[in-house]
């Protein structure tokens, strides 16, 4: 066993690095969730995105091309379920989980061409001085644009739903559709811009994957990371800070067991190799503890004449 | 009526074509654990497959399912080949052996072969490639090119085909490079891009300069071109999109002689079942370019070390070895017999760390 040979810094920058397709996608599915509605194919949105980036960034040789196309391209397949579960009034679950058997066939049509490219590179963000400083420049000042995107975006999630005017639309969307419908506000319209966003995030999310965290493009890239938000957004009580500590901490503890495998700790392998997945649950089920619940219209179709 | 009567006629005459084309044709069916464009095992595979069409051209139809789950998964889409008429099934993945010899006993005049497993019956023959002589080459590398005298390794699953892969690296390294030092992950997949990044990216960050992997994709080739001064080695298939560096060389696994080989047996009805484990010397292991990144007097070591074992002359596990516990396995000059090779569950003395159980 030699400990010494982790090194913190760089564990903990890249921890931030495979945090960030989970909380991109874990931060848009959250939004979607506060308006009701419940996309279980955040799967199939994510690896759609990683492809449409990934040929877009290939074609165009831009990276940040790359970014906005998937963002599109996911939206674009969350307005496929918008149409199905909004105003068809199709089941939710069953809409959501097909949505990802789709995204997942498609994208592997789509990336038929693209097996084996090298995708142009997204460089890292380079201040004077403060990228230098040790130990705080590689963890805060080190990393590539996206990465604090998602930072952002999950403070302005916080926000807007805690203390805006439309935050507050959408949690009553959420919360009681009936009742908001009633008082005037356009329900569909509310959510259908909910999934939006949340697809378009799902995009970014596997984009991260395909274009930095990986990079390259290979069917099935994502294995299982939509599933994992899905999860997440429940532990974190539909809670934006929460679900950024819990994309951390699944990323990191998934880094920290590779490590101590390459260290020759004398645990299990098997332990190790759960190890995010148990770690993740146990510290979001003790926080939820405060008794937050679901979104009340959770997952419940709205047709305006009931 | 006429709507009716047009498609009836069609149906039958599709029938009949296909009834037609069923009877001269043998079909051919691959089972394969990744997708096509994995860019390594299955992707070898499958160019295997090709082979054998372009071989035989109308006389095979071939066949193939991608992404099959090693378990109950792999048994279905084994019976539904076998079921729709498949006259030769090629399984090419470990965790196939159980499904395979369960399939073949409810189908005994489909012939099976089952690629790196021990499990045989009269329709399941077992072939693999001996890829632990292509180990031995880039331990040789590895041992030489490393500063760090720290080399990663990513395992897949812990079997014997992975350790003994270990061990011929860790022997060849050590000989050339007494101070080298292994540091192995288990990824617990043969094809998880993202994880495979991760573990290349933590094996570098603890100072592997030396990166060699037994997972399927190219992430960690990726990985070790953004860290800069890493190497790796092409698994699989060549990978040569990443040379000259980090890829310094590659294990090609060629499999298509032998699955023309077996096709042409199918149709002439001579068809056995065997087991094959064919290395360098037979060409089931091919060895990728080494590029110039690799000096000339390394690059030549490792071509003798190709060569000794091409031609016979030399065992990539020749003794003394003792095992990781200390005890003795091989005497001096002695060299392993396949069965041990076939079941190895051990290191080799020197190498940190247990072997999940």
């Amino acid at each position: 066993m030699d400990l010494s040979a982790i090194n913190p810094v760089l564990l903990i920058a890249s921890l931030m690095v495979a945090a960030t397709p989970l909380l991109l996608a874990a931060i848009g599915e959250l939004v979607v969730e506060k308006a009701g509605v419940l996309n279980l194919g955040v799967e199939g949105m994510m690896i759609v995105g990683a492809i449409a980036g990934f040929a877009t960034a290939v074609e165009s040789g831009s990276p940040f091309l790359g970014f906005i196309a998937a963002a599109i391209a996911g939206a674009a397949l969350s307005i496929l379920f918008a149409i199905l579960t909004q105003f068809a009034q199709a089941n939710q679950v069953a809409s959501g989980l097909s949505l990802t058997l789709f995204g997942l066939g498609l994208s592997a049509l789509m990336g038929q061409s693209y097996v084996g490219i090298k995708p142009p590179q997204m460089g890292d963000i380079h201040i004077p001085v403060l990228s230098d400083l040790p130990v705080v420049g590689p963890i805060l000042f080190g990393h590539d644009i996206i990465l604090y995107f998602g930072i952002a975006l999950t403070a302005a999630v916080w926000w807007v739903l805690k203390y805006s005017r439309l935050g507050l639309v959408l949690r009553a969307v959420g919360e009681n559709h009936d009742a908001a419908h009633a008082l005037g506000y356009k329900v569909l319209k509310i959510r259908l811009l909910a999934i939006m966003f949340g697809g378009a995030c799902a995009g970014l999310g596997g984009a991260y994957i395909s274009l930095i965290r990986v990079p390259q493009w290979t069917e099935g890239m994502t294995a299982g990371i939509g599933w994992i938000a899905l999860a997440l957004v429940v532990f974190a009580s539909w809670k934006p800070w929460r679900a950024l500590l819990g994309a951390y901490l699944f990323g990191g503890v998934t880094v920290v067991q590779l490590n101590l495998q390459a260290a020759g700790v004398a645990i299990p392998v098997e332990y190790l190799a759960m190890s995010p997945y148990l770690i993740t649950i146990i510290v979001l089920v003790i926080l939820s503890a405060d008794k937050s619940s679901a979104p009340a219209s959770l997952g419940r179709n709205f047709h305006a004449s009931r | 009526m006429k709507l009716t009567n047009l498609l009836t006629s069609a149906a039958v005459a599709l029938g009949l074509a296909a009834g037609a084309a069923m009877a001269d044709t043998t079909k051919v069916g691959f089972v394969y654990v990744g997708p096509v464009g994995d860019g390594g095992w299955t992707y070898e595979h499958d160019q295997g497959r090709k082979a054998v069409e372009a071989e035989f051209g109308d006389q095979v139809e071939t066949v193939y399912v991608e992404n099959v789950a090693e378990g109950p998964d792999a048994e279905r889409v084994m019976t539904q080949m076998a079921l729709e008429g498949a006259d030769l099934i090629f399984t090419t993945s470990f965790g196939y052996m159980d499904p395979t010899i369960n399939v073949a006993k409810k189908f005994p005049n489909v012939k099976f072969e089952h690629a790196t497993g021990y499990k045989r019956a009269d329709n399941v023959s077992t072939y693999s490639a001996r890829f632990y002589e292509g180990r031995a080459v880039q331990g040789t590398i590895a041992g030489h090119m490393t500063e760090s005298n720290i080399v990663g390794y990513i395992g897949s699953y812990p079997i014997p085909e992975v350790i003994r892969g270990i061990n011929s690296a860790y022997l060849h390294a050590k000989k050339v490079n007494p101070d080298v030092q292994f540091k192995i992950v288990w990824a617990f997949t043969w094809f998880d891009p993202a994880k495979e990044a991760d573990a290349a990216k933590v094996l570098i960050e603890q100072g592997a300069d030396v990166i060699l992997q037994h997972t399927d994709s190219t992430a960690p080739q990726a990985a070790a071109q953004a860290a800069g001064n890493v190497i790796t080695f092409g698994q699989a298939s060549d990978m040569s999109e990443y040379a000259p560096k980090p890829r310094v060389s590659s294990i090609i696994d060629n499999w298509a002689p032998y699955y023309v080989a077996r096709t042409k047996a199918v149709i002439d009805g001579t068809w056995e079942s065997v087991d094959t484990w064919d290395g360098i010397g037979a060409g089931m292991v091919g060895i990728g370019e080494i590029s110039d990144a690799v000096p000339a007097e390394v690059k030549e070591a490792a071509l003798a070390i190709k060569d000794a074992q091409a031609n016979g002359t030399y065992h990539a596990f020749t003794g003394p070895i003792n095992k990781q516990d200390g005890s003795a396995w091989l005497a001096e000059g002695e060299t392993a017999d396949d069965g041990t090779l076939a079941g190895m569950n051990f290191y080799v003395e020197g190498i940190e760390g247990d072997i999940p159980q």
